[in-house]
C-alpha cells in the first residue's frame, strides 16, 4: 500500500517495521512530530525526555539492555545530546540505536544553522542521509541493520525540507526482533580511560575499515550514469534538487551513507566524469573530503555556504540561468512576523518589566517568550539557548555590577525549558549569591512546538496520566526563599506589577512563576469562548496605550481603537492598562 | 509536465488540511505527488507556505520564482508577498479578506491600499472572491479554506476526482455538510 507521507511520518514507520522497542525524544521544529507519530505505534515505548541529553542516554541504556532504540531532535538538541553521544559511540551497542538529527538550513525556525553532519565525523559514527520520505522509511530500517552489524550507534541526518515534505511511501508489515541477550560486558559499557583506550584503537581499527568497506559497496550510496561531461556528487535533498534541474542529462554519485565517505567510489566515479560538482548544504563536508584525497571539483566556491539549496540557486550559479521572470507589482507588503497571541499570559508580565525598561536587563530563552523582545514590548537583551536564560543572566548581573550599573537582571525561562536545562541555572544562582530575578512562564504545555506535553502538564506523550512535578516545591528546595517568591496571575495586572516591584527591590535570588495555561488549548479555547473586551468609543481619548501591549485583537483603523472579539479571550490585560477607563469586559466562561 | 500550485496564507486559516484533502485526492488518481510546508512559528501568526508538485514524475518539492502554475492566496497582502513566483500567465485565486499582521495592528506599518487594483491591472488570470463572507452566509466562516479548495479544483480542471469522499476523511461528521456545501459554491463560482 502506498501512503503520502512527510519525512517524520516516514522516519516513524521506519522505525515501527524496523521492530524499535524505545524512542525518545525532545520536541523541536522541525523533529517534533517523529515522535509524535511514533507514539502512535502501540509496540514502541514512546516518550518525551525532558531534554536530549536524556533521550540519547534512555536509547542508549535500552540498547545496550538490548532493544532496538531511537533518539530523535533538531540539530541544537544534539549539541545537549553530544556528551552520551561521543561516548556511547565507543561503547557500541547491543540492540540497534538510531540516533535522529533534524537540521535546518535556511533557519525556518532555528537559531543557527549547524552541519551536523560534522557531529558524525567527530564522533566516529555511521551516518545515512536520506532525499525522501521512502528513504526516510528505507533508511530507518537499514541505520538498525547497520548498527548491530557494525557495532555502532547511526546518526540519521535530516533537514526541513525532507521532515516536512510528503511524498509517496510503501507500507511494510512490522518485523518483530525482539530483546537480545544482556551479557555484563564492563569493558565495552563502562567507559573509564583503561577501557576507553582499548575501545578507540578497536574503533580505529576494526569499525571504521569495516564501515569504510561497506560506504564503498552499499546501494546507498549509487553511482547513475549516464552523459559523462558533467558528474554531480550530492546528498539529501540537494539530490531531489539536482535532479529537478538536471534530469537524466548528467551522472550523479548519491551519497545515502555519508560517514564514512566512500573514498574508492568517490574516486571512481571523479574519474568516469570530465567536469565535477559537489552540491551539498552548508558546510563543504564532502567537497573538503574529496579536495583532500586530490579530487579537482568545484563546490562552495560557487554555492553558498548559507541557506538552503533548491533548484533555482543551481540554475543560477551552474548554469548562469536568471530565474523565471514572473510578475511584480509596485506595492510593498507589510511583513508579518510571528507574535503571541491575543489572550497569550506572556503578555501581561511582560508589560509589567517594560514599565521598569531603564532599570532592568532581560536575558532571555528558547520558546514563544522569545517573541516578547520584538516590538513594542521589546523584553528582552539577549536569546543564546535552552536554559541561558537563567544562566546567562547570572554572569550579565556579575558584570553590570562590576561596572557599577544600577541594573536588575530578569531571566525569562518557559516551562519546559526549566525543566530541559533551566534548573541546573537556577541551582546556580543559588549557590552562587546571584542577585537575579528569574521568571518562569508556567503555561502548562510545550507550546511554541505546537503543544507537547512535559513534566508539569500531568500527562505523557501517548496522553496518559502522569506525575506533575510541583514546579512552587522545586523552586524552594532549590533554595529560594519563601519570601523571594511570587505566584502570580499573569491575567493580573496588580500581581505582576507588585512582583516585578518586589524582584527589583530585593538582593538575593527571587523567582516569579507565572500561572496561566496557553491561549491556545483546546480546553482554554473552550472556556474562554464567550470571553471578550470592547472599546467604549464615548470614553476612548485614542492614547494608543493599549497598543502597545502588542495584541493581535486591538487595532486602530481610521483613528477608532477596535478590538477583534472572534480573536480575543477576555484576558482584560487591555483593560487593566487603558488610563482612561475605556475598555469594558463581556461574556462568562462557559462551564 | 508537471503542475506547481503555492498556497500561502496566515496560520490558522486551515491551508494546511486543504493540502491534505489536495495530495491524497492527486495520489489516488495516479499522479506522482509532492507537497512541502514551511510552518515554523505560522501557529503564532505568521506567514504559511505550501508547496504542491503533481505530475508523472516530481523529484524536488519546492517551486521557485515565476513558477506556479497556480497561486492561491488565502488573504490579500500575501497574495501580493508571493506574486513574483507565480509564472507568467498562471492563475492567482484570492481570498479577498484582509487580516492585519502586528506591525500594521500596532501603528509601524501600514496596510497597503489598492491591491486588488494593482493585482488586476498586472495579472491576466484572477480569480478573487470574498472566501470568508461566502462561507459565513453558509453558515461557518471557518469553511472559508473549503470555498477556496473548490475554486482550485475548478481551475486546476480536477473536479472529475472524487473529492466530497475525502473532505468527509479528514473532517468531523458534524461539520461535513456545510464543508460539502461550501466546497461545491466554491466549484460553482
Amino acid at each position: 500500500m502506498k501512503k503520502l507521507m512527510t519525512g517524520n511520518e516516514a522516519i516513524a514507520r521506519g522505525a515501527y517495521e524496523a521492530g524499535c522497542l524505545v524512542a525518545a525524544a525532545y520536541p523541536g521544529t522541525p523533529s517534533t512530530e517523529i515522535l509524535e507519530n511514533v507514539s502512535t505505534y502501540p509496540e514502541i515505548y514512546s516518550e518525551w525526555s525532558t531534554n536530549e541529553k536524556v533521550a540519547v542516554e534512555v536509547a542508549a541504556g535500552a540498547s545496550i539492555a538490548g532493544a532496538r532504540s531511537m533518539a530523535a531532535m533538531k540539530h541544537v538538541g544534539l549539541n545537549v545530546a553530544a556528551d552520551p553521544l561521543f561516548s556511547f559511540a565507543y561503547e557500541g551497542v547491543n540492540g540497534g540505536c538510531v540516533i535522529i538529527t533534524a537540521d535546518e538550513p535556511g533557519m525556518h525556525s532555528s537559531q543557527t544553522e549547524q552541519d551536523n553532519r560534522l557531529y558524525a565525523q567527530a564522533a566516529k559514527i555511521a551516518m545515512v542521509e536520506p532525499s525522501d520520505s521512502q528513504e526516510c522509511k528505507d533508511f530507518m530500517k537499514a541505520a538498525f541493520d547497520i548498527s548491530e552489524k557494525f557495532d555502532t550507534v547511526v546518526l540519521f541526518k535530516v533537514t526541513t525540507r525532507i521532515c516536512h515534505s510528503k511524498g509517496a511511501v510503501e507500507l511494510l508489515d512490522r518485523e518483530e526482533v525482539g530483546i537480545k541477550e544482556y551479557t555484563k560486558n564492563i569493558k565495552k559499557y563502562i567507559m573509564v580511560p583503561a577501557h576507553s583506550r582499548v575501545k578507540h584503537i578497536e574503533m580505529e581499527t576494526e569499525r571504521i575499515p569495516a564501515l569504510r568497506e561497506f560506504s564503498n559497496t552499499t546501494e546507498m550510496n549509487r553511482i547513475e550514469w549516464n552523459d559523462r561531461k558533467i558528474g554531480i556528487v550530492t546528498s539529501g535533498a540537494s539530490y531531489v534538487h539536482a535532479k529537478e534541474v538536471f534530469g537524466d542529462t548528467v551522472s550523479y554519485l548519491k551519497v545515502g551513507f555519508s560517514w564514512p565517505l566512500p573514498d574508492q567510489k568517490m574516486k571512481e566515479f571523479t574519474a568516469g566524469v570530465e567536469k565535477v560538482y559537489v552540491i551539498e548544504e552548508n558546510e563543504p563536508y564532502m567537497e573538503n573530503f574529496m579536495k583532500a584525497m586530490g579530487i579537482e571539483c568545484t563546490g562552495k566556491e560557487i554555492f553558498s555556504v548559507c541557506g538552503e539549496i533548491s533548484p533555482q540557486i543551481i540554475r543560477e550559479v551552474m548554469l548562469g540561468e536568471k530565474p523565471e521572470e514572473g510578475y511584480s507589482l509596485d506595492i510593498t507588503a507589510p511583513n508579518r512576523p510571528p507574535a503571541l497571541c491575543a489572550g497569550c499570559p506572556h503578555r501581561g508580565i511582560f508589560y509589567a518589566m517594560g514599565k521598569h525598561k531603564n532599570k532592568i536587563n532581560v536575558t532571555t530563552d528558547i520558546g514563544c517568550y522569545t517573541l516578547g523582545a520584538m516590538a513594542p514590548l521589546n523584553i528582552g537583551d539577549t536569546s543564546i539557548c535552552m536554559g541561558a536564560g537563567i544562566s546567562a543572566g547570572i554572569g550579565f548581573d556579575k558584570a553590570n555590577r562590576m561596572a557599577g550599573r544600577d541594573k536588575k537582571v530578569f531571566g525569562v525561562v518557559g516551562d519546559s525549558t526549566f525543566f530541559h536545562s533551566g534548573m541546573t541555572g537556577l541551582v546556580d544562582a543559588v549557590y552562587n549569591k546571584s542577585n537575579m530575578a528569574v521568571v518562569i512562564l508556567d503555561n502548562r504545555i510545550t507550546a511554541m512546538t505546537g503543544h507537547q506535553e512535559n513534566p508539569g502538564t500531568g500527562k505523557s506523550v501517548s496522553g496518559v496520566e502522569s506525575p506533575q512535578v510541583d514546579l512552587i516545591a522545586l523552586v524552594k528546595a532549590i533554595g529560594i526563599k519563601e519570601e523571594n517568591l511570587r505566584v502570580v496571575d499573569p491575567y493580573d495586572m496588580e500581581a505582576n506589577y507588585e512582583a516585578v516591584k518586589a524582584a527589583i527591590a530585593t538582593d538575593e535570588p527571587f523567582v516569579i512563576i507565572t500561572k496561566q495555561p496557553c491561549a491556545l488549548l483546546k480546553d482554554v479555547q473552550k472556556r474562554r469562548a464567550n470571553l471578550y473586551c470592547q472599546v467604549n468609543q464615548e470614553l476612548c481619548r485614542k492614547c494608543k496605550t493599549c497598543l502597545r501591549i502588542g495584541c493581535p485583537a486591538i487595532s486602530m483603523k481610521d483613528n477608532v481603537v477596535s478590538m477583534d472579539i472572534t480573536m480575543c479571550n477576555g484576558c482584560q490585560v487591555c483593560l487593566q492598562v487603558c488610563p482612561f477607563h475605556a475598555i469594558e469586559a463581556f461574556g462568562e466562561e462557559v462551564k | 509536465m508537471n503542475k506547481r500550485i503555492l498556497m500561502v496564507g496566515v496560520g490558522g486559516q486551515g491551508t494546511i488540511l486543504v493540502s491534505k484533502i489536495l495530495t491524497e485526492g492527486l495520489l489516488e488518481e495516479g499522479y506522482d505527488v509532492k507537497m512541502s510546508e514551511i510552518h515554523g512559528m505560522a501557529q503564532r501568526g505568521g506567514s504559511v507556505t505550501t508547496q504542491i508538485i503533481f505530475g508523472d514524475k516530481v523529484y524536488s518539492p519546492t517551486i521557485n520564482k515565476g513558477e506556479a502554475d497556480i497561486l492561491v492566496s488565502f488573504e490579500k497582502v500575501e497574495a501580493l508577498r508571493y506574486i513574483p513566483m507565480l509564472k507568467k500567465g498562471g492563475t492567482l485565486i484570492v481570498n479577498e479578506e484582509e487580516i492585519w499582521p502586528l506591525p500594521v495592528l500596532s501603528g509601524l506599518e501600514e496596510y497597503p491600499l489598492g491591491i486588488m487594483e494593482g493585482i488586476k491591472d498586472t495579472l491576466e488570470n484572477v480569480i478573487s472572491v470574498n472566501a470568508r463572507e461566502i462561507a459565513e452566509e453558509l453558515g461557518e466562516p471557518r469553511s472559508a479554506n473549503i470555498v477556496m479548495f473548490g475554486l482550485m479544483v475548478k481551475a486546476l480542471g480536477l473536479d472529475k476526482i472524487d473529492w466530497i469522499s475525502k473532505i468527509k476523511k479528514f473532517l468531523p461528521p458534524k461539520v461535513h455538510e456545510v464543508n460539502v456545501n461550501a466546497f461545491e459554491k466554491g466549484l460553482s463560482l
